[in-house]
């Protein structure tokens, strides 16, 4: 009775699973192993490794890596700030923090647009004040600014939640048997939060690498990054096998970015229950 | 080749949707009623006159957008909603008309298609031969929109976009088979050619070009040259008459080698049943107030020479809504290419961007 009862309240997630998920995953994999003409072919799932591709996957995975190391580097020393600091009201920090995920993503991109661009707000108060200008628009760094901004809030939540979440009796232990601040972070809290990390990483890097809006705004069009190679196969080519078989391989490359991070992440988070 | 995608868009969508949902559910109970269903690019086509149609012939229409050729033709072929007539680009008219899934139109017998002047039933041959199936419905150019107060002199050729005079102040079309026309007529050839050493001679020169181009885009090109952000742009002639509304300074000019000639057609689909009423609203798209209606609401190049004549001088002098016969001279409409030469593009265009 109350094992069926459970089994009901499955049923709209697996609806939802079988009809947004599996099937789409199954037609796009159908078209991933086939030519245009419908024979079977593995030529589109290795097609990532032509030499254009091969381009735009590495500039796609290092604009990508890039972005989530500044993010690691933003999110954790403010982090590390807000458990140290003694706002009593961590919820409305958190909240701030936030706030900016509630804009619609692109908005907030062509909004930096307007900020860089070369007749730009930023161009503008540095004319007035007389300092070199800056050209950044419609280059790889552009690219990466706009994922930061994109994508921070999801490295600092999980970072932040893990950071928050260490017993303030185990870091008090680690003082009384004389660790001093540094060693306090290095040994207790870096350990401690990695888990934390981990999950941040996956979630900044795995919509990076897919990315393609942000590289068309503030990119110019000029930096290819494979999602905008399967935008163009799916749009402007029409070669569907072909955007389907990319779409397969960078799959892969994301499930073994999530493999590595999504695991450790567990034993981690394992461990620290224990 | 309406690309333009805007909030407005939306909002035009919106109230369509309510209107048609509205007339929709009221005539449900007396299903007496024809209706056509229209398949147009976004914002092309002023609401008011689909009221009006419905006035006066008690016609209902149910009316869908989409914003780019292939989407019409994707969501046309894939057959969830059974169109009846399709406005298309001219690529995109020969493919349909091409795999059979238009039917030929009796234009002759209609009252108002007298007023589409000669010259674009004859442009509309280079997709549709003996004019049996495509009504011209809008057309332009591909051009430079150029800021005057920017550029020494007066622009007349492709040059300036290939001599690295105005290196990084330049912005190219983000779309494949523009951005090669331009260097294929630069080059002097077709912009339909399908030699393999023309085509890569193209791609050569684009590659080449890429330092100094500013940025590809589609839907911004207006408005970075109306920004300043860059001094001249490779954009379709509708947006720079839009353009040149928000700075008098910028100018529009179709470059002496020539260049692309667009021509959006509507086509009444295989699926349609009442060819009567397709033909009454092809003919309605054709009459003079309504074809005015619909060009005052969008701003491109009408093939209604009827409207034409009754337009201000200073609209008919502007070389980006009424272009000059000696300034299309060397243009050409594009055509759909064959499967090796679509290949040979993309490959080649994605060489170019990830270069």
């Amino acid at each position: 009775m109350n094992r069926s009862r459970t089994r009901l309240l499955a049923i709209p997630y697996i609806i939802w699973i079988a009809g947004f998920t599996v099937i789409p995953l199954i037609f796009i994999i159908a078209k991933a192993m086939t030519d245009q003409g419908g024979a079977f072919t593995v030529g589109n799932l290795f097609a990532i490794f032509s030499p254009i591709h091969r381009k735009a996957l590495i500039m796609s995975l290092s604009l990508a890596a890039v972005s989530t190391v500044i993010c690691i580097l933003i999110a954790y020393p403010a982090a590390i700030i807000l458990r140290e600091s003694h706002i009593k009201k961590k919820s409305i920090i958190l909240f701030i923090l936030i706030l900016p995920m509630w804009m619609n993503f692109i908005l907030r991109i062509l909004a930096m647009q307007m900020l860089i661009s070369n007749n730009g707000i930023i161009n503008h108060i540095l004319e007035v004040l007389s300092l070199p200008q800056i050209k950044i628009i419609n280059t790889p760094q552009a690219i990466v600014l706009g994922m930061v901004y994109d994508y921070l809030p999801y490295m600092l939540l999980p970072v932040l939640n893990s950071i928050l979440s260490i017993p303030q009796d185990v870091i008090e232990a680690a003082q009384d048997l004389g660790s001093d601040r540094l060693h306090v972070i290095t040994h207790i809290i870096l350990p401690l939060s990695l888990g934390g990390v981990g999950s941040g990483i996956t979630m900044v890097f795995v919509p990076s690498m897919t990315e393609f809006v942000i590289a068309n705004i503030l990119g110019g069009g000029k930096i290819l990054l494979l999602g905008n190679i399967i935008e163009q196969e799916f749009t402007v080519s029409m070669n569907w096998n072909l955007g389907s078989g990319l779409s397969v391989s960078l799959m892969a490359f994301v499930l073994i970015t999530t493999l590595i991070f999504g695991r450790g992440n567990e034993e981690r988070a394992g461990g620290f229950s224990l | 080749m309406k690309r333009k995608i805007t909030a407005l868009a939306c909002a035009v969508t919106l109230s369509i949707c309510l209107i048609t949902g509205c007339t929709g559910g009221s005539t449900a109970s007396e299903s007496a009623h024809e209706t056509l269903t229209v398949f147009n690019y976004s914002e092309y086509l002023d609401p008011e006159m689909l009221e009006l149609f419905t006035e006066e012939t008690g016609i209902e229409i149910k009316y869908e957008e989409a914003t780019t050729p292939e989407e019409i033709y994707t969501k046309y072929i894939s057959g969830g909603i059974d169109y009846d007539l399709i406005c298309t680009s001219d690529y995109m008219v020969k493919r349909l008309i091409d795999e059979g899934e238009a039917q030929p139109v009796d234009f002759s017998s209609m009252e108002y298609s007298s007023n589409i002047g000669q010259k674009f039933w004859d442009i509309s041959k280079s997709v549709d031969p003996d004019n049996a199936y495509a009504l011209p419905y809008f057309w332009g150019t591909l051009g430079l929109l150029y800021d005057t107060t920017k550029v020494k002199g007066d622009i007349d050729s492709w040059d300036v976009l290939f001599n690295g005079e105005y290196a990084q102040d330049i912005i190219m079309q983000d779309s494949m088979r523009d951005a090669f026309m331009i260097a294929l007529k630069y080059l002097g050839y077709s912009i339909n050619t399908t030699n393999e050493n023309e085509i890569r001679e193209a791609a050569d020169l684009l590659m080449k070009q890429k330092k100094d181009v500013q940025a590809y885009l589609v839907d911004e090109v207006r408005d970075e040259i109306v920004a300043g952000n860059a001094s001249i742009g490779v954009i379709y002639s509708g947006e720079a008459y839009l353009g040149n509304q928000y700075n008098s300074d910028l100018a529009y000019v179709i470059p002496k080698e020539g260049s692309e000639l667009w021509i959006d057609e509507w086509v009444v689909t295989k699926k349609c049943k009442n060819m009567d009423a397709a033909e009454k609203f092809l003919d309605f798209l054709c009459r003079e107030d309504v074809a005015t209606a619909n060009f005052e609401y969008i701003y491109y190049s009408t093939p209604n020479e009827a409207v034409v004549a009754a337009m201000d001088e200073e609209l008919k002098e502007n070389p980006a809504v009424v272009p000059t016969d000696e300034s299309i001279a060397n243009c050409e409409v594009c055509t759909q290419n064959d499967p090796a030469t679509i290949e040979l593009y993309n490959e080649l265009w994605k060489e170019l961007k990830a270069q």
